[in-house]
């Protein structure tokens, strides 16, 4: 009985675990086409030889991304035999991916050009030793700034 | 209040420097949010609960860091860092720093 709710989470996991991570790869393709163009991020500092800055603001965005019941489990499996545990890096992708969307996204809304020395943090939210399938929380953040005419 | 996390603030110079300025917070959620962070994390993708959590978070803690700014009379702080970390389940600590300093405008250079 046991062994049967753990196959039949699994399957369920498997199905809109699957379902939601080609949803978000889909969700976040159409917005990276769409900001193809502005504003640029980079992750240098040296500024000073651009044009007239008129503008700078710190912009930071956070994502909490966590991993499904089958993906844990597959994961766990993985662990055992070595080797590059997959399951763990698409979600880690989504995670920063959208992170960066959102600070350019930010940037758009304040008319920046540029948004500039961009820093990734990813913390996991479990303390070492807790149970539960990983989450991690992704900030992203980095100066706005905006060229004058 | 200018934030910035490059060495300067573009356009401006830096007339005096006061030191380091940080702020922290720990913050959760009611253990309604906890147990549907809990559900979704189950069937995977984001957790729009614990999103929030983290940027309300990084709000009050960049705000404590501005305040104390204030108070020492700066008007930008340059070189901000977040620093984020777990302490147990459902409740984790942001932490803002950064170098408070007083910035002027400079004339605009004619370029060329």
């Amino acid at each position: 009985m046991d062994l049967l709710i753990v196959i039949l989470s699994l399957v369920i996991c498997f199905i809109t675990g699957n379902r939601i991570e080609k949803n978000h790869y889909k969700n976040i393709k159409e917005r990276e086409i769409k900001l193809y163009k502005s504003p640029c991020v980079t992750f240098e500092k040296n500024v000073s030889n651009s044009p007239k800055i008129i503008q700078s603001d710190l912009v930071a965005e956070s994502v909490v991304i966590g991993c499904d019941y089958f993906k844990s489990f597959l994961a766990g499996l993985k662990n055992l035999f070595g080797g590059n545990v997959s399951a763990y890096e698409s979600v880690l992708d989504r995670g920063r991916r959208e992170a960066l969307l959102r600070i350019r996204e930010a940037a758009v809304k304040k008319h920046a050009s540029a948004v500039i020395n961009v820093k990734i943090d990813t913390v996991m939210l479990d303390p070492i030793g807790t149970k539960g399938h990983p989450k991690v929380c992704i900030t992203a953040y980095g100066t706005a700034i905006r060229y004058g005419r | 209040m200018i934030l910035t996390n490059i060495e300067s603030v573009p356009g401006m110079r830096i007339t005096a420097h006061m030191g380091l300025v940080s702020g922290s917070t720990v913050r959760a959620k009611h253990a309604g949010k906890d147990i549907m962070a809990g559900v979704k994390n189950f069937f995977g993708g984001e957790i729009k609960g614990y999103t929030e959590l983290m940027n309300e978070s990084r709000k009050e803690a960049t705000q404590r860091m501005i305040d104390l700014a204030t108070k020492m009379g700066a008007n930008a702080i340059i070189n901000v860092r977040y620093a984020t970390s777990a302490i147990t389940v459902g409740a984790s600590e942001v932490y803002a720093y950064g170098t408070a300093v007083k910035v002027e405008n400079i004339q605009p250079r004619v370029q060329g």
